[in-house]
């Protein structure tokens, strides 16, 4: 997937964001999310190390051991920010106040069920955050690839990999299309220019609604 | 500097406390906040057969995956270990014990070991056997809940910003994140520190961890380790 459509996902998922929600990002195309918001909405964004309030990462030169987001880079803070313990961190997110958390996946099925974190006998890295974001951010939005690096359909009817949470997601965006989880299977609401909806069939693994007035994004 | 509680020592009186098989809680976020001297002074020492409670397992060269990738644990309680690849390694060689927790589940379980608490009450993964599997479900407000046992061990290791003589700590950004927790659940408390000031120059309203939770102070030979985005 070429830089393209990687801005691509993220100025679609930064739709998603509303002035003063609380947001936190994974690692990969959902940290590139912020570039895409416009200048006038308040957003706190979560760290899971203990930062509420994240800012753009800072000059070369002037990075702070001690100031660094989740996956360990130096990032600063925005007026307002705060630092709390990893209890603290945590209970933001078990609490619900984590309006948004958007996320890499290996897989998703058509029930909105998260697969991201373990291939077996390949990576078993632990789940880290991901279960408690998964399980009680208000919305959980995943951003992916449509396909794997073999071309293999990533969702699917049933995840065949270890899930991290079950019925958790809630929209999912590729560099095809989005989709929203119903709670009777996926629905077609959206398709990335020049992508049709039989080309997302064909590389999709499990049946899909389409939305009456489907939108094509053309950015 | 005045040492009137005795608790200020040097990270040779501190290494009297470590030994062979012990379990030592350590702070810190991907080595952030992880302690450098008492780390290394872990590894000086030779001490082995470990059984290490903490967040992560850092990377290879920087906070706890020093101890990990030198094969001087057997244990390890973390919630992920991906950033170090030599702990994957040695778990796939059957040579490192891994148990994973949910990051906050996990700090929490610390918190609760500190806390004097045996344990909590959690929904995190009750619905995935890799979380579930072996605990005990109680049932409370109609609800199901899994009962995530508390944490506690022979020595914490925490790293701060300041310490006073009496051992109240106060962070530096977000190196804080899991040291409070760990701080309050060992048996013994080493705080290594960036720097020791007079008794009444930190103002309590900004202390993070009071001092009764700390037993010792080490003054800290600052972290030696190259991070990821150097």
């Amino acid at each position: 997937m070429g830089i393209e459509s990687r801005n691509r996902i993220a100025k679609r998922a930064a739709e998603e964001i509303k002035d003063g929600m609380v947001v936190n990002l994974g690692i990969g195309i959902p940290s590139l999310v912020p570039n895409y918001l416009p200048k006038q909405i308040n957003v706190m964004f979560h760290a899971e190390n203990g930062i509420t309030g994240m800012g753009a990462s800072p000059f070369k030169g002037e990075e702070d051991e001690n100031l660094c987001n989740a996956g360990g880079y130096p990032v600063t803070v925005v007026k307002g920010a705060s630092y709390c313990d990893s209890s603290v961190s945590f209970g933001m997110i078990r609490r619900g106040r984590i309006d948004v958390t958007i996320l890499g996946s290996l897989q998703v099925s058509e029930k909105g069920d998260l697969a991201n974190w373990i291939v077996p006998g390949k990576k078993v890295p632990g789940m880290g955050g991901a279960m408690e974001l998964a399980q009680k951010a208000k919305k959980v939005i995943v951003l992916m690839n449509h396909t794997d690096k073999r071309g293999n359909a990533k969702i699917l009817n049933e995840c065949t990999l270890p899930l991290t949470s079950s019925r958790c997601v809630d929209l999912i965006i590729t560099e095809m299309a989005a989709f929203q989880v119903s709670g009777h299977g996926l629905i077609l609401t959206e398709l990335f220019s020049p992508y049709t909806v039989e080309e997302v069939r064909m590389k999709t693994g499990c049946e899909f609604q389409i939305i009456e007035n489907l939108r094509i994004i053309d950015y | 500097m005045g040492n009137s509680f005795k608790k200020i020592i040097s990270i040779e009186e501190a290494m009297e406390n470590f030994h062979d098989g012990m379990t030592i809680l350590f702070g810190g976020f991907g080595g952030i906040g992880s302690p450098p001297t008492i780390i290394d002074g872990i590894l000086e020492k030779g001490i082995r057969n470990l059984t290490l409670i903490g967040n992560d397992t850092g990377f290879p060269h920087i906070g706890i995956g020093k101890i990990v990738s030198q094969g001087k644990a057997v244990k390890i309680i973390a919630s992920h270990i991906g950033s170090n690849p030599v702990a994957g390694q040695l778990m796939t060689e059957g040579k490192l014990d891994v148990e994973f927790s949910p990051q906050g589940i996990l700090a929490e379980r610390i918190r609760a070991g500190g806390v004097g608490l045996a344990g909590i009450l959690s929904d995190i993964g009750i619905d995935n056997e890799m979380v579930s599997s072996n605990k005990q479900k109680v049932k409370t407000n109609g609800k199901e809940y899994l009962v995530e046992t508390a944490l506690t061990g022979d020595v914490s290791i925490v790293f701060a910003k300041k310490a006073d003589p009496y051992g109240n700590l106060i962070y530096d950004k977000s190196a804080r994140n899991t040291n409070p927790l760990v701080a309050m659940a060992g048996n013994i408390t080493i705080a290594e520190v960036e720097e020791i000031v007079p008794l009444g120059s930190l103002n309590p309203d900004e202390i993070i961890t009071p001092g009764v939770f700390v037993d010792y102070i080490v003054p800290s030979k600052g972290v030696n380790w190259k991070w990821v985005w150097e």
